[in-house]
């Protein structure tokens, strides 16, 4: 320890020691998932949505990586490419050791019970005429070969686990509240001993003190079967409060990557400074005396990216070098990588 | 804002039901507030908790049945609004009260340009010519900022951003110069820079027009950035009311004060434990004869279970709330 202290410029002892805990458990290099655009009777492909143009990030064991953006910028398309619901344009996607990017359809049915998704809304996510227990014993029918017992010895296991009432093991899924609906969805996600979750959105359909109940369920869940977050959101606070790392995305690519403390204390990128500060506080005395970035325009069209940095239409840091050089997206400081000419080679 | 001037809306003890099969639902229950020129009240609630539905039975937007507004008064400009004919509504309504929904995708329609349905209200209510009325909309997309105006009033909705339905929408809800505008969640299915940017036009707005705002949003963020006045709903009811500030500082009612604890902050200090209100919010089945919050709230006593708590002052800022409990003692208030 006291060798440790001197590790001023040490950088990699640092990462290693705070940021990155353990292994790495998904490893996203490249990621590319495009769209395309047809036309006419033919359907001719005229262009594509570059929906997540090259990302590259980990996740390690036993922690939570937020993802932030706005609505569009790809978020949600990247949690579904990571767990190959989408056949993925290129790039390559390695789960707990296995490459499931370009892998064969029965590798990633293999990898199903390892990775698994907490979708937005559990009223959509959820079949409205099948029964709570049935939702549940799905994945246990498609992947296991346990018996007719040890399945619902197994759901009232996971009902108990996520704060439902066994009781309620054959109603159906109107009959709950938003809360309620998103523990069975979890449940459900819970079925197979995933190590992997991937959460979109999972509190953004929920009440104000429902969302907390959730979250502490998560966090509870996470700290008991050390599980692996991918946390997709666009509420800042609650990544803030969740997520060990933070990514944030703009126009399908990565802006910014930084460990929760140093990205919410000091945002590197301006993209990031701005998302932050156009977040109001509860609190009408900090509210009126804080200055606000106010980011003029929308969000361009993936399919009709800017050229250079795709942040430079509504950048208020904006150089000349942006609108010509895309800005590679790199480590500035340990732990921390951004895509941006304001870190260039420079003030490396 | 002005104090002591008459206020443009008044509400007294509003009630409004709902038939359904499993039974009536009382889902506003007795709310009375008022709203006084130039003032922008926010109204703070979870789902169920009859904000948007009190404000949908100020000028008749519920379907009867199954909706019954069925006791109160609504003081708008003269009038009772609550017993006035639909022809009456029909002429208050867009015209000197105007709306703006959550979802600007769903309620513009998807069908007619925007210039239409801008043009609309215009034509009908200030019976304007086709072209006056076409100029007029021109005018309204620029102030609220939407670029290149008058080439845009040929587009449909689809080919808007969400942040510029919005203002559309709002454009639509300012055509006629409403006394009230009345926001229900308006920027809640927007991204937060598009929020901010919403947020900003409506101040601007607001000081430019001067007209009173209601704006609803379970997002207690968004209300200390603009609202002078706050009110808090629960069980369609209402539980607290004060000027913003003063709620902030000084929340007296327990679902304010966990409310505002369970909202973790992007700035300052980051809270290491979420505080959660546990349980559910009241399933409103009967009229209420004891607390709606009790079952969970941590300082409920034997009184909350059979009486249900008026609203009484706190101090002398106009702050108000309905609760038996004293924060600053810890015990049962004082009548």
């Amino acid at each position: 320890m006291l060798d440790g202290d001197d590790h001023q410029d040490g950088g990699e002892v640092l990462v290693h020691h705070e940021v990155h805990r353990g292994r790495k458990l998904v490893e996203v290099r490249g990621l590319k998932m495009y769209f395309p655009i047809t036309a006419g009777v033919l359907r001719r492909k005229v262009g594509d949505v570059k929906a997540v143009d090259n990302l590259s990030f980990d996740i390690y064991e036993g922690e939570t990586l937020g993802l932030v953006g706005e609505s569009g910028c790809g978020k949600s398309t990247t949690g579904r490419a990571v767990l190959r619901l989408y056949d993925v344009t290129d790039g390559m996607v390695k789960i707990d050791g296995q490459e499931i990017a370009k892998a064969d359809a029965g590798i990633v049915r293999k990898m199903r019970p390892t990775m698994q998704m907490v979708f937005q809304d559990p009223q959509a996510s959820l079949n409205p005429r099948m029964t709570v227990a049935s939702i549940i014993r799905e994945p246990l029918d498609e992947h296991t070969k346990l018996s007719k017992k040890e399945k619902l010895d197994r759901i009232y296991e996971l009902m108990d686990a996520v704060g439902l009432n066994r009781r309620f093991a054959n109603r159906y899924p109107h009959e709950f509240s938003g809360g309620q609906r998103q523990r069975i969805g979890i449940a459900r996600a819970l079925a197979l001993n995933p190590k992997f979750i991937v959460c979109d959105e999972p509190i953004a359909a929920l009440d104000v003190s429902i969302q907390a109940q959730v979250v502490n369920l998560l966090e509870e869940l996470q700290d008991r079967l050390g599980l692996t977050y991918l946390f997709i959101s666009h509420d800042l606070s609650m990544v803030r409060h969740i997520a060990d790392r933070v990514a944030v995305m703009y126009l399908g690519q990565m802006a910014e990557l930084a460990p929760r403390d140093a990205l919410y204390e000091e945002p590197l990128h301006p993209y990031t400074e701005a998302l932050l500060s156009a977040v109001p506080d509860p609190d009408p005395a900090t509210e009126t005396r804080r200055e606000r970035i106010i980011l003029r325009g929308d969000v361009p069209s993936p399919a009709n990216p800017p050229k250079g940095c795709n942040f430079c239409t509504r950048c208020p840091k904006v150089m000349d070098v942006c609108k010509d050089v895309e800005p590679e997206f790199r480590q500035v400081r340990p732990g921390r990588f951004v895509a941006c000419h304001l870190y260039g080679e420079t003030t490396r | 804002m002005p104090d002591g001037a008459l206020p443009v809306l008044e509400v007294k003890g509003l009630k409004t039901t709902f038939k359904t099969r499993g039974g009536q639902v009382h889902a506003v229950n007795s709310v009375s507030f008022e709203l006084r020129p130039g003032e922008l009240l926010g109204v703070v609630g979870e789902s169920g908790s009859g904000k948007s539905v009190t404000m949908m039975s100020l000028i008749g937007l519920l379907p009867s049945p199954p909706a019954d507004v069925s006791g109160g008064q609504i003081l708008f400009d003269g009038h009772d609004l609550r017993t006035a004919s639909a022809e009456t509504l029909r002429e208050i309504r867009g015209a000197r009260i105007g709306f703006i929904f959550q979802d600007p995708m769903t309620s513009l329609n998807p069908v007619f340009t925007v210039g239409f349905q801008l043009m609309e209200p215009l034509r009908k209510h200030m019976g304007m010519k086709k072209g006056q009325a076409r100029k007029r909309a021109a005018e309204l997309l620029e102030l609220v900022g939407i670029p290149d105006a008058a080439r845009r009033l040929k587009d449909y909705p689809h080919q808007f951003s969400g942040g510029m339905r919005q203002r559309v929408m709002i454009a639509i809800a300012l055509a006629c110069d409403p006394k009230v505008l009345i926001a229900d969640e308006p920027t809640t299915a927007l991204d937060v820079t598009i929020q901010a940017q919403i947020l900003e036009l409506v101040k601007d707005l607001r000081e430019k027009l001067g007209m009173a705002i209601v704006w609803i949003t379970h997002d207690l963020g968004v209300i200390a950035g603009i609202a002078d006045r706050v009110m808090v709903m629960y069980g369609g009811q209402v539980v607290e009311q004060a000027p913003s500030r003063e709620l902030f500082a000084n929340p007296q009612h327990p679902y304010t004060r966990a409310l505002l604890k369970t909202v973790p902050k992007v700035h300052g200090e980051r809270d290491p434990k979420l505080n959660v209100i546990e349980g559910q919010p009241p399933i409103l089945m009967s009229e209420p004869s004891a607390c709606a919050f009790r079952d969970r709230c941590a300082h409920a006593f034997a009184r909350c279970a059979t009486e249900n708590p008026q609203r009484v002052p706190v101090g002398t800022t106009g702050h108000d709330v309905a609760c038996f409990w004293n924060p600053d003692t810890g015990s049962e208030r004082d009548a």
